[in-house]
């Protein structure tokens, strides 16, 4: 058996491969090649400076720690939301029923509180809630082989429609626990506060993190993004990973109403309507591809803070409809999905 | 059966193995066994059941009768994960990797090393190195797999395999897009593997390769074994005439001669003539006339603008300068659909994804063409929807001769024929292939070449695409020659003319 081994060099990669132009540039250049990767998020990451900028500029008192502060605990239910969302469009499906299913969860919260169930019981089971109708979602896409888009989509009416048997009009909470958790909040360094409801979308993307880049789990998620067939012959756990990322939808959407009920303190049929396309936009705009495979969990929670942050300005305007919230958001989708369009072109 | 074993006892013992799809008896009571430290070749023309019975031993597919005993105890697959457990490996001709994923996260997909339950990235970057390594492949673990070629990606799916130690490695078709250099690496790799007692199972269609490497070889024939031989003990035309099950004078008698050079008359006019056709990034302005009758064949290696010559002369990419003229009229093929009601015909080399579709019937998509053509609302009637599928399978020798079984049920070389039919139904003037003959057997080859042939003679223009070069000089009247994506010459065939021209040509670049 011969013992010398080819060296088997491909051009322009791999740190073997010699380069013209010396260490310095070619280091550089390198780096932002394995680097593309990271592309869309670091775009999120200039445009978030960049609305920043642009806000500190225009209004006083907008650059402060308070207004960061708000920015997380206003929108820590989406954050739930988008992360949840991330899994599912990273195997390369779509959720449509968060929105709903977070309604749902918020008001089977009031109505449980209502009828005088404890809050610590409360609290998981309207969690479950959304892991269930998760679950089933999950399993009309695998074992029926229900397109995603179709089969969440009927789980949105579903949702949305129990909503309204258990409640059509809006539940006040009062409960004091509940109310005691809600309004419960910690300031960091003195001036940054912190409520549950952050601490939880916290802990909800470090686990996000953790499952997506160090269990199996997570690296499934992935491969089958890239390619559901070699996964398969991979002989990777297809089947239950793509069930489990509706679960986690799920429960990130049960969660989510959760922290609304908190943040509203009360349940209402009709909240978090088109909120799953917030969601969505959200994770778009934080570089995930909707056809999946690529993206980051931190990025769809940087997407969050660009929505909200919009959204602040628009507020600050004060003279603006609030509704060109919706136009910024659209027109940033626009060039989010063409950046990524012509990123994915370049490597071809 | 006709050697005795190399080793004690074999890893893989199948017996009796069937397997039936809707219309098609796939494999029928087939017995097949691997024995450790070989390289063991597993040859059949297209649709023997070569892919189908590698699928029952992967786990693929599940298998109707039989018993699969792989290193002494009997399993039942119920998925590629079982099978994987049990020592198989495969690597397919399409590599099934994720391009979205590194290199190092492919190869140790599913099986990253953890610590505290974690995935150890450091450990996981530094295994895949190492396996890298003992492959004698130098490349970036954190690279992007789908910045590699196809045959680095394939190697990095051996040394996927190799990650769980596995018993038997199957490769199918390996090669089909390698070039000379990297199949030598290949093949070093894969004795370095035998040597270390690992079962190889090798599926290729070229013949000199097989010779090259395999111990062994098991042929198959419309789904059943024919026999299990030594290839020292079984010399090539033995072994194809086994395959075919008929004696080699018949595959004599397919020999196509180019004797019958067209007689184009000074001053005829061309079916289609390209002047100063060109697309920036793809192809340089090249020249090109095809007359009526006449076989035009593109040589060229992989990526020297063959296809792109084809793409531009069928409307499926769009010129950026020049013109086509045809039959003097000077016409823009602006899409596909325009070169079609010219009567321009193309038939792309990847039939995967731009050709058959597999959902459909054998029926369906024989007429899909032509049912286009006419527009949605006329429908053909049946009858003569019968006429011409039937016409076709039986010109084409479509095996199995059954019009309502699905494509994807078909084998490579029988899906491809399948599309021909599509185009032909579609009476083409001027038929433009790419590639026709790509991972197909040696019969089918025959008879999808003398067919061309046929055609040509009967009046139809033909551009011809191939990357043998036997092939294109057995075929064509008249020979482009590409490289670097840029047309350099044109020679008249004849017999004077041999590969060795040709190789001569597309090395010099046309100059002497």
């Amino acid at each position: 058996m011969a013992t010398t081994t080819p060296q088997h060099t491909v051009e322009g990669s791999g740190p073997g491969a010699p380069r013209p132009g010396g260490s310095g540039p070619a280091r550089i250049a390198r780096r932002l090649r394995i680097d593309r990767r990271y592309l869309p998020v670091v775009g999120t990451f200039v445009v978030l400076a960049l609305i920043l900028a642009i806000g500190g500029v225009r209004y006083d008192n907008f650059l402060s720690v308070g207004v960061l502060a708000n920015l997380f605990i206003n929108n820590s239910f989406l954050i739930v939301l988008a992360v949840g969302m991330t899994f599912v469009i990273l195997t390369g499906g779509i959720d449509l029923s968060v929105g709903a299913v977070l309604a749902l969860s918020a008001v089977s919260a009031a109505y449980l509180i209502d009828a005088g169930v404890p809050v610590a019981v409360v609290l998981p089971a309207v969690v479950l809630i959304g892991s269930i109708i998760g679950l089933l979602i999950g399993l009309m896409v695998h074992v029926f082989e229900v397109q995603p888009f179709i089969a969440t989509l009927a789980g949105m009416f579903f949702a949305r429609g129990l909503c309204f048997v258990i409640a059509p009009e809006s539940i006040p909470i009062t409960d004091e626990t509940f109310v005691a958790i809600a309004g419960w909040d910690t300031w960091i360094a003195g001036q940054w506060r912190m409520t549950t409801s952050v601490i939880v979308a916290l802990v909800v993307i470090g686990i996000a993190f953790y499952l997506l880049h160090f269990t199996q789990f997570g690296r499934t998620v992935y491969a089958i993004g890239g390619s559901e067939q070699s996964a398969r012959l991979m002989g990777l756990p297809v089947a239950r990973t793509k069930v489990l990322v509706y679960v986690i939808s799920g429960t990130c959407a049960g969660l989510g109403g959760l922290l609304f009920a908190m943040y509203s303190r009360s349940g209402y049929s009709l909240t978090g309507v088109a909120m799953e396309l917030d969601a969505i936009a959200a994770v778009v705009i934080g570089g995930t591809l909707l056809t999946g495979g690529t993206g980051f969990v931190l990025g769809s929670v940087l997407g969050v803070l660009v929505l909200g942050l919009i959204q602040t300005i628009i507020t600050y305007e004060g003279t603006l409809s609030s509704w060109w919230t919706k136009i910024f958001i659209g027109v940033l989708l626009l060039v989010f999905v063409v950046l990524q369009r012509v990123l994915s072109l370049r490597k071809t | 059966m006709t050697s005795s074993p190399s080793a004690d006892r074999p890893v893989v013992e199948m017996s009796g193995i069937s397997i039936e799809f809707p219309g098609v008896k796939a494999l029928d009571q087939v017995d097949f066994r691997l024995f450790p430290g070989e390289v063991h070749a597993l040859m059949g023309e297209n649709g023997a059941g070569k892919s189908t019975l590698i699928k029952a031993l992967t786990g693929v597919y599940g298998i109707d009768a039989g018993r699969i005993v792989v290193d002494g105890a009997e399993h039942r697959f119920s998925g590629p994960g079982e099978a994987q457990e049990a020592g198989i490996a495969t690597v397919y001709q399409e590599v099934n990797l994720c391009e979205n994923l590194t290199v190092a996260e492919n190869i140790m997909l599913g099986h990253e090393p953890r610590r505290m339950g974690a995935i150890d990235w450091r450990a996981a970057r530094r295994a895949a190195a190492e396996h890298l390594a003992t492959m004698g492949l130098d490349i970036d673990p954190a690279s992007s797999l789908g910045s590699h070629s196809i045959a680095i990606q394939q190697l990095v799916a051996i040394s996927r395999a190799m990650v769980v130690d596995a018993k038997v490695l199957i490769l199918d078709e390996p090669t089909s897009s390698l070039d000379a250099d990297e199949v030598a690496q290949l093949f070093t790799v894969v004795r370095r593997l035998r040597d270390q007692g690992v079962a190889v199972l090798f599926v290729s269609h070229f013949i000199e390769q097989v010779y090259e490497i395999s111990d062994r070889m098991t042929v198959l024939r419309n789904g059943q074994r024919v026999g299990e031989y030594r290839t020292s003990e079984l010399d090539r035309l033995e072994l194809v005439s086994t395959m075919i099950g008929r004696s080699m004078d018949v595959l004599e008698d397919l020999h196509v001669s180019t004797e019958h050079a067209v007689d184009v008359e000074q001053g005829a006019t061309p079916y289609l003539s390209a002047v100063g056709l060109g697309r920036k990034g793809d192809v340089r302005p090249f020249d090109l006339d095809v007359y009526a009758g006449e076989v035009v064949g593109l040589a060229g290696l992989l990526g020297s603008g063959r296809t792109e010559v084809a793409r531009l002369l069928s409307g499926a990419d769009r010129a950026d300068s020049g013109t086509t003229r045809i039959k003097d009229v000077p016409t823009r093929l602006r899409n596909p659909r325009a070169a079609i009601s010219q009567g321009i015909a193309f038939s792309s080399e990847d039939r995967k994804s731009e050709g058959v579709v597999g959902d459909l019937t054998v029926r369906e998509n024989i007429v899909l063409g032509l049912q286009a053509g006419r527009g949605w609302m006329r429908r053909l009637p049946r009858r003569q929807v019968d006429e011409i599928v039937d016409k076709y399978m039986a010109a084409l020798n479509v095996r199995p001769a059954n019009p309502d079984a699905l494509l994807r049920n078909l084998s490579g070389g029988n899906q491809q024929k399948v599309l021909l039919a599509r185009w032909l139904a579609t009476a083409p003037q001027l038929l433009i292939l790419d590639e026709p003959t790509r991972g197909i057997d040696v019969g089918a080859k025959a008879e999808i070449q003398k067919l061309v042939a046929e055609l040509a003679s009967q009046g139809m223009a033909v551009v011809f695409i191939s990357a043998e070069l036997e092939e294109v000089l057995r075929l064509s009247h008249r020979i482009g020659v590409m490289r670097d994506r840029h047309k350099v010459a044109e020679i008249v065939n004849s017999d004077d003319v041999g590969v060795d021209d040709v190789v001569e040509l597309i090395a010099s670049g046309g100059e002497h």
